[in-house]
């Protein structure tokens, strides 16, 4: 079984091509880093993994649940964190929590305890009466983050979740996935356009103009080239 | 995790507190949403009182004022409006964000929309009979069995009012166009009906108009409630603003299915 599996997967908006013909499949535990330049396609397979969208022209599977089939076992074992906050910004962080909870239908002890937990992993307990709207940015993240993991997802799919960060709240976040990935093997998805975000040991799918480029570690696919120069060469030689 | 009925249960309770606790915060809102049918009841219809006489027709027993004729089209109002107020929220939550929050939730997609129109009906309810009690200050008083039988009345009407709001909210690309929604479909939905004055005096100005107000699912939500108020049935009405919900919910369902609907265009 595999962690996350997309195979032949299109989409269009009207006659405009936003995906096409896209394959990956990556394995549990692994954390893989979705690059791509701003346009190629990300949000909207996003879009697709999480169900916003559906698609004829291709399958996905996560943690062996096929989306089109089994959406509600499939959507179970998904923890995302969207581009844009989804936070309601006048409820308190613990409020944002509960209310995530009971949208996966875990409520009253079971919930405080899964809450709690998932807030002191992300080092933000203290933060937990404060209201979304008083959190500067980088907390408003790991509430993000720390709500994703409430009901024990086995994939996390991460939509540029360090846009509009400082240098300092970027890698705390991006440390902290990678090691949600290695220590409780999570599967992750990270999709982003900016390559010190990405190790070496990761694995790395470079998506552009809707078509996947790239697909390998990122040790391997850059050679003695920075990530950076790599990365510009394989979309500029696409363009 | 989301087997049995628990779940949609747990679901269903976390959403309808959002709202509510959405709703206290916003103070304003429900001041406002007093004061709109406060004025015409104690405004508009003091000015009306003379100018419009009303013969005795089902369910009034007998000659009655202006003001006791408008209170249940003014419930009406208040739920229309609120139900518009909720499918504005919708759309600023999609733009927001917060709509993908519950759009992903491994819960059936009908339910958690079901449980946004319950929240919006239940607030709208509450607002109503916040106004019932202060028009009964002011000496407009139903039979007390109308109070009690209005309860279902104002719920088949707050869904179906809902389920348009609802169905209303995929259709819209922004939140800048929900403008027009005020002027396409409350004010003409609120005006073309029995809510400010009884269908056979619209028929005396004009055929035409009355017979739209006889199709407007308004027209009918307000009559249901109106003989709810006096303890009495009204099955017509019922029927319609049934058949409405239901077409409104069943559009609302299309809107937001990600394989067919608007939604899939801006998610």
């Amino acid at each position: 079984m595999t962690g996350l599996s997309v195979r032949n997967l299109s989409y269009s908006y009207g006659s405009k091509r936003a995906l096409d013909d896209v394959s990956f499949s990556i394995a549990p535990g692994a954390f893989s880093a979705l690059l791509g330049p701003n346009g190629a396609g990300k949000s909207t397979l996003f879009s697709l993994l999480t169900r916003l969208f559906t698609t004829e022209e291709g399958q996905i599977e996560i943690a062996g649940h096929d989306i089109s089939r089994e959406p509600r076992a499939a959507l179970a074992k998904i923890g995302v964190v969207f581009q844009q906050s989804t936070l309601d910004l006048d409820l308190t962080v613990k409020r944002n929590l509960s209310y995530f909870a009971a949208l996966h239908g875990i409520s009253g002890r079971d919930a405080r305890t899964r809450i709690d937990a998932a807030l002191e992993r992300l080092d933000i307990s203290d933060r937990a009466g404060e209201r979304a709207r008083d959190l500067n940015g980088g907390h408003r993240r790991r509430t993000e983050i720390a709500r994703c993991l409430i009901h024990s997802p086995s994939v996390l799919l991460l939509d540029e979740p360090t846009v509009g960060l400082d240098a300092a709240s970027r890698k705390a976040i991006t440390d902290y996935v990678h090691e949600l990935s290695r220590t409780d093997g999570l599967t992750v998805l990270w999709a982003t356009h900016l390559t010190d975000e990405i190790a070496d040991a990761d694995r790395l799918l470079v998506l552009h103009q809707g078509r996947l480029l790239q697909d390998g570690i990122v040790g391997d696919l850059r050679g003695a080239a920075p990530l950076s120069d790599y990365f510009l060469a394989q979309t500029g030689a696409a363009a | 995790m989301t087997g049995g009925i628990r779940a949609p249960l747990v679901a269903l309770g976390a959403i309808v507190t959002r709202e509510a606790l959405r709703f206290v915060r916003q103070r304003e809102r429900f001041l406002a949403a007093l004061v709109r049918p406060l004025v015409w009841l104690l405004v508009f219809a003091a000015g009306f009182r003379a100018a419009l006489g009303l013969s005795i027709t089902p369910p009034y027993q007998t000659y009655i004022q202006y003001e006791t004729y408008i209170v249940p089209g003014l419930c009406g109002m208040i739920i229309l409006f609120n139900s518009m107020q909720s499918s504005l929220s919708l759309v600023y939550d999609r733009e927001m964000g917060s709509m993908r929050l519950l759009l992903t939730s491994p819960l059936p997609r009908w339910w958690l929309l079901f449980c946004r129109l319950a929240a919006s009906t239940a607030i709208s309810i509450l607002q109503v009979y916040a106004f019932l009690a202060i028009a009964a200050l002011y000496g407009i008083k139903m039979p007390a069995v109308g109070y009690l039988a209005a309860l279902p009345a104002l719920v088949v009407a707050g869904i179906m009012l809902g389920a348009l709001g609802l169905a209303l909210s995929s259709l819209i690309k922004q939140l800048e166009n929900f403008a027009g929604v005020m002027n396409f479909v409350i004010f003409p939905m609120f005006f073309l009906s029995s809510a400010l004055y009884p269908l056979w005096k619209m028929a005396e100005s004009s055929k035409l108009l009355h017979d739209i107000c006889a199709v407007n699912p308004f027209t009918h939500a307000v009559e249901l409630i109106r003989f709810a108020l006096y303890g009495e049935f009204n099955a017509p009405a019922l029927g319609w603003t049934l058949l409405s919900g239901i077409v409104f919910l069943a559009l609302a369902l299309w809107g937001y299915d990600p394989a067919r609907g608007f939604i899939r265009r801006k998610a």
